[in-house]
């Protein structure tokens, strides 16, 4: 088993004179289930075509589980992929589907999909063009970890679905990563969905990380500090202002500190993922509506 | 893989399947009406100089529903590498891109170099069998007539393998043109990335290059062969010497039948290229007397240079335009491979 499940260095994607993600270095280790949160168009995508191969960067390198981007059988073995919009065949059954992904992937898990799609309550015999959009990702879902990945990415997987779709969808999400030693990376732009799933998180705006690292350590070392108005600039030393809001009254600023705060003027609380993410976002999240928080 | 695109091939291959049954019934049903007319005209019998039962023959089929069915021959051969590059080649490659499926089939255990290998490969070997298949039926039901064409010369239903139209049509060019349809298809795919703009823009190219290949191309694989012709050797199949300039229409040569004339000059006895024929000459054309016509030109030297590719030239000549187009669906079909495999590198 690696410790790593991505590291990327310096990459970078360029189409034209557009770069869609710039200067990218991370290293998110295995045995996580990643949240990769950004607003539409952030480089979410993007990044995850750098991480499943289909994409080749620019500038700068990325590692996969240890290995390079997905090129080889074996490596494409290792690594799950499901798609934005959970692409499958219109004309094919349900039945072909499984038998695509069995004729494809030498450790293909016929009794796992087999499983699944009976747990579904799919009917084998119906054309994926037929199916609701809730079963089309489970469909996609199925395929992607009756494989049997080390690791799954998922693009968007839910953003098309209602919201009791997205529920079932993220539970058997879930369900699997627990039976199987499955490290997942997820991307969204809707937020509520990836807080109760995701212990660890990387922010993505303008196509640049913001931030990442483990939701309990980026808990911690965030605070939320109220008190009577005052300038970010008086606020004790160690401490880096992410965000801050004023009324005539009083100031409420969101900090990052790895060290507890003292400042007998300030109430100092914590965090929620909801409110860490939208701090990052900042401007970004104020002019681009797409960052939408639903539950 | 090789699952997976027979899965995806099924409906196409089972098309295929029906069309070739079709006309193999529609071929055996008819195929005896074409052989007792053959018989009738007396050519089972004719064994020397068997021109005028040819002729017969031919124009007894002129007036049979046969010539139907061997224009729908014609229509067919040149139908199905263009329905092959339409909707075998065109969305191959498109439609997965169009409809983000290519997301799901890279991300298997298959690299992508796999996946275009086994795609582009049974699928070209499948349009290339269909289209060898249909070649075979449609020269086997159309052998009597080019027997018969080959032993009359010009004719009536203006029949010779190497003629422009029916070239194309018979031996093992369809195999070539059924390979180059389906890499066209496949590129054109690649590059537009969008299934219906893609099968437009297939047929568009492969349609011109149908037409436009016979009347560049092809004359010039081999060069042709070069002859000055006395008018009294020459088969006249008109003359217009009226007006501006002087033109000859060469129909055959004699000791040549069954050459595809490709251009013919008037010269006189120094070689040099005529445009105006001598008055008293057109005389005798204007008066309608063509014998008198013919003496007049051989009296003053002049004869027709011919440029032609002989008869005996058939399959020298279908094997370089099937090599020509080979050579083009591999071409078509390396980029195609070299493209997808390419995609990690570049969007």
């Amino acid at each position: 088993m690696t410790t790593s499940a991505v590291t990327a260095c310096g990459l970078g994607k360029r189409y034209g004179r557009h770069w869609a993600l710039s200067d990218c270095t991370l290293s998110i280790p295995a045995g996580h289930v990643v949240g990769l949160v950004g607003p539409n168009g952030a480089g979410k995508t993007t990044l995850i075509g750098l991480m499943t191969g289909m994409l080749g960067p620019t500038t700068g390198s990325i590692e996969v589980l240890g290995g390079p981007a997905p090129n080889s059988p074996e490596q494409l073995a290792r690594i799950g992929y499901v798609a934005q919009g959970t692409p499958t065949y219109a004309g094919l059954s349900v039945a072909d589907h499984l038998r695509f992904g069995a004729h494809t992937n030498p450790g293909w898990d016929n009794a796992l999909a087999a499983w699944r799609i009976q747990d579904l309550g799919l009917d084998p015999r119906k054309k994926a063009g037929k199916l609701s959009g809730g079963q089309r990702a489970q469909l996609a879902l199925t395929l992607g970890i009756a494989k049997r990945p080390e690791l799954l990415i998922l693009d968007e997987p839910i953003a098309s679905l209602d919201p009791l779709a997205r529920h079932e969808f993220l539970q058997s999400l879930m369900a699997a990563t627990g039976e199987h030693e499955l490290s997942i990376i997820m991307s969204s732009h809707l937020l509520g969905d990836l807080e109760h799933v995701c212990d660890y998180l990387v922010v993505l705006v303008g196509s640049r990380v913001l931030l990442d690292g483990p939701v309990a350590e980026l808990l911690a070392s965030h605070h939320l500090l109220t008190g009577r108005r005052r300038d970010a600039a008086s606020l004790p030393a160690g401490v880096q202002v992410i965000n801050q809001s004023h009324t005539d009254q009083e100031s409420t600023f969101l900090v990052r500190s790895t060290a507890p705060v003292i400042d007998a003027a300030l109430a100092a609380s914590p965090v929620d993922v909801e409110q860490l993410v939208l701090a990052y976002m900042g401007g970004a999240a104020r002019t681009s509506p797409a960052l939408e928080v639903q539950r | 893989m090789i699952w997976m695109t027979w899965r995806q091939f099924r409906p196409a291959a089972i098309s295929a399947g029906a069309a070739l049954i079709a006309l193999a019934t529609a071929v055996a049903a008819t195929r005896p009406t074409l052989l007792s007319l053959y018989t009738s005209a007396g050519l089972p019998a004719c064994h020397t100089a068997c021109a005028t039962d040819a002729q017969k023959f031919l124009s007894s089929v002129q007036f049979n529903y046969t010539e139907y069915i061997r224009f729908a021959c014609i229509g067919i051969m040149y139908l199905v590498p263009a329905i092959i590059g339409l909707f075998w080649g065109a969305p191959l490659i498109a439609r997965e891109l169009d409809s983000g499926t290519f997301r799901l089939a890279w991300s298997q255990s298959v690299t992508r170099a796999r996946w275009a290998t086994v795609k582009l490969g049974l699928i070209g070997a499948a349009a290339i069998l269909t289209a060898g298949l249909m070649s075979l039926l449609v020269g086997w039901w159309s052998s009597p007539l080019y027997q018969a064409a080959n032993q009359a010369g010009p004719n009536i239903l203006s029949i010779s393998r190497l003629s422009g139209t029916l070239f194309s049509t018979t031996g093992i060019v369809p195999l070539g043109y059924a390979a180059f349809a389906f890499a066209l298809g496949a590129a054109v795919g690649l590059l537009l990335r969008r299934t219906l703009p893609a099968m437009a823009v297939t047929v568009a190219v492969f349609v011109a290059i149908q037409v436009l290949v016979p009347m560049l191309v092809r004359p010039h694989l081999i060069p042709p062969v070069q002859t000055t012709q006395a008018p009294s050797t020459a088969q006249i199949g008109g003359v217009d010497a009226i007006g501006q300039g002087v033109f000859v229409s060469v129909l055959g040569i004699n000791g040549q039948r069954g050459a595809w004339i490709l251009g013919n000059r008037v010269v006189d006895a120094a070689g040099q290229t005529l445009t105006t024929l001598p008055g008293a000459c057109v005389h005798f054309l204007q008066n309608g007397n063509s014998s008198g016509f013919l003496s007049c030109l051989t009296r003053d030297g002049i004869k027709f240079a011919v440029s032609y590719q002989p008869a005996s030239r058939y399959w020298e000549l279908q094997s370089a335009e099937t090599g020509m187009y080979l050579v083009l669906a591999a071409g078509l079909g390396g980029l195609c491979y070299w493209a997808v495999r390419r995609r990690q590198r570049a969007a």
